[in-house]
């Protein structure tokens, strides 16, 4: 899946580049440029990868990490919550 | 008035934010500069957003919009749609793991552990803290002069009737002046990062975002019934043929617009978004960050880079200096006084957006500089947490007075937008190999690293005196031409438009990033290895899960 979600990566920044709508002025509902929506829409689409990349590539091995720093030692012994 | 006066409010508001904030506090240095790594999901989402919404976001974007219409969304707010959440999630949950299991609060701590070189990291500091007093700048210039703009009137006669200027345009005068304006801004600000430290500041700007994402809605519902809907202006624009190329990306080369997608990677660059990434209590809320990161986006940008193009129409023959007020012009003209006060205050908030700047700088200047050199001998691990935290209050003070007094004295010499472009954006893009290097790549040396930072240095200075010695050619350039050659012995290698100078017809910022990332391969690959100790530290051999007992 990860190679995948790698390659739709890809894709969709190539799909930032959308020079078939360089020039286009036609106004979707009659008051928005098609370019804006083009773009709002793909902001979407950036959400939805995202989500599919907390799916399938989250780095599990930081969800368990431990501290071993001198400066949260000291704070936890002081009684404080680090 | 009334509009200046909801802003005097919300002022009160955050100012009690931060010190309400003070009172949750433990006094450890931790807690001061990292909120003790404990900010609860939501509020890590909204203040990590907020953080990045600044006065260039919400003024600049919609002044650049009136100057070159709709390509501006795609330019700067999808590109960062996409790229902000993928270095959050690749880069900002490794830095926080680093904070967590280290104690690392700086990127510069980071980068002198992780390769052994001191001096390096004292060069990114020194670089990071330059790049960065812009930003902070810029807010403070922003907040002086929207607090200017919202308690402007106009100027009447004897009769009650508007004075018009020499330019003929109505004159206006303003209760609350620029200098004003910006000093009870940088106060403000002062007063809840000295008192609340990381979590204040995180707080007021999750507050601030909530703020602006509610009423900014309003606003632009409000203004959509005063002119009636937006179809009618929409339709003149599209027939007037000086303003019909802002519905489209004509004003825009496609070569400028693919290198704009290199600029977003400034974003976990820049210090301010990768102490905030070290701030939250888990991991996993950077789950729900990463996905809603871009609708906030969304919902900010799309109604700015619209409102700045329908400007266009509204208030036509603005200047550039004078198109970055677009925004406070539609909300005092069209829109209710009440509703203008509240969104007033909510771009105010995006112009505070300085405050997570101040806080970023104060953590490098206490943990990389003080710390890290004037650390006192025999002096117990908690007398020197209240040391350092004191020594950071002091430089908030010191910080925020030096950034009104610049403001102040540089006021109108250079606009939002491109002040903030070329001296942070463009850099802090150009460092982003060098973060990826230290993180993923075992073999990545010091030697690399110094090698990335000095071109980023010398390619960043090149750049701003290529555009400033080449200033006067943009008079030469004719309507409908973008580009003119710089040296026309060496043919479109340095192009210069009414932007910026381009290599090629893309912007530096494309070449410093990808000759940074090849001088830090390079460069590493012919220099000695990291010691094993280190590469076992930073990355450590993965432990094989244990097989179940048959």
């Amino acid at each position: 899946m990860k190679w995948l979600a790698t390659v739709w990566v890809i894709v969709l920044i190539a799909l930032h580049q959308d020079f078939w709508l360089w020039t286009n002025k036609t106004l979707v509902f009659g008051f928005l440029p098609i370019g804006l929506v083009y773009h709002a829409l793909y902001a979407v689409v950036a959400s939805l990868t995202m989500w599919m990349l907390v799916k399938v590539a989250w780095p599990k091995e930081l969800d368990h990490i431990e501290p071993v720093a001198p400066v949260a030692v000291a704070v936890a012994e002081k009684g404080q919550t680090p | 008035m009334i509009p200046s006066i909801v802003v005097f409010i919300y002022l009160a508001i955050v100012l009690y934010i931060g010190i309400f904030a003070f009172r949750r506090s433990t006094g450890s240095r931790e807690d001061y500069f990292v909120a003790s790594r404990s900010l609860g999901q939501w509020v890590f989402l909204l203040s990590l957003f907020g953080t990045n919404m600044t006065a260039f976001a919400i003024l600049g974007s919609s002044g650049m919009s009136y100057q070159r219409g709709i390509g501006v969304l795609g330019l700067m707010a999808s590109s960062s749609a996409i790229v902000i959440p993928l270095t959050i999630f690749f880069i900002g949950t490794r830095l926080w793991g680093l904070g967590k299991k280290f104690g690392h609060m700086t990127q510069v701590q980071y980068f002198r552990d992780r390769w052994q070189d001191n001096h390096l990291g004292t060069l990114i500091f020194a670089m990071t803290a330059t790049m960065l007093i812009p930003y902070i700048i810029i807010g403070v210039m922003g907040g002086g002069e929207v607090m200017q703009s919202l308690s402007s009137s106009p100027v009447l006669d004897a009769a009650g009737k508007a004075v018009l200027g020499a330019d003929g345009k109505p004159l206006t005068t303003s209760w609350v002046s620029y200098e004003l304006g910006s000093a009870l801004v940088a106060l403000v600000v002062m007063g809840y990062v000295f008192f609340g430290g990381m979590r204040g500041t995180a707080w007021v700007n999750a507050f601030q975002t909530v703020l602006f994402l509610v009423f900014g809605g309003i606003a632009v519902y409000l203004i959509s019934t005063k002119l009636g809907g937006f179809s009618g202006i929409m339709d003149k624009m599209a027939e007037s043929k000086q303003l019909a190329p802002l519905l489209s990306r004509e004003r825009i080369s496609q070569t400028e617009f693919f290198s704009y997608l290199f600029i977003p990677l400034s974003a976990i660059m820049f210090p301010h978004i990768a102490i905030m990434c070290m701030t939250a209590e888990k991991v996993t809320h950077f789950k729900k960050t990463v996905i809603f990161y871009p609708l906030c986006i969304a919902a900010i940008w799309v109604p700015c880079v619209y409102l700045g193009v329908l400007a266009a129409q509204l208030f036509p023959g603005l200047t550039p200096g004078e198109t970055n007020g677009v925004i406070p012009m539609l909300l005092t003209n069209y829109t209710e006084v009440w509703v203008a006060g509240i969104l007033g205050a909510g771009i105010m908030a995006c112009v505070m957006a300085t405050d997570s700047q101040i806080m970023a700088l104060t953590t490098m200047f206490t943990q990389d500089v003080y710390a890290h050199y004037f650390k006192k001998p025999g002096v117990d691990r908690f007398q020197e947490d209240h040391r350092q935290v004191w020594a950071g209050r002091a430089f908030v003070i010191g910080i925020a007075v030096v950034s009104w007094l610049i403001a102040w004295a540089l006021h109108r010499e250079a606009g939002i937008f491109e002040l903030a472009i070329r001296f942070a954006f463009s850099g802090f893009a150009a460092l982003a190999p060098i973060m990826l290097a230290a993180l993923f790549w075992k073999r990545s040396t010091a030697a690399g690293a110094w090698a990335a930072v000095l071109w980023v240095t010398v390619a960043m200075i090149g750049s701003a005196w290529l555009h400033t010695s080449s200033e006067a050619l943009v008079a030469t350039l004719k309507p409908g031409v973008m580009y003119t050659q710089i040296y026309p012995a060496l043919g479109d290698l340095f192009l210069r438009s009414r932007g910026g100078v381009t290599v090629y017809g893309f912007l530096p910022v494309m070449w410093m990033t990808l000759i940074c990332a090849a001088l830090m391969v390079v460069v590493s690959l012919l220099t000695r290895p990291p010691k094993a100790e280190i590469v076992d530290k930073y990355f450590p051999p993965k432990i094989p899960a244990p097989t179940p007992a048959t």
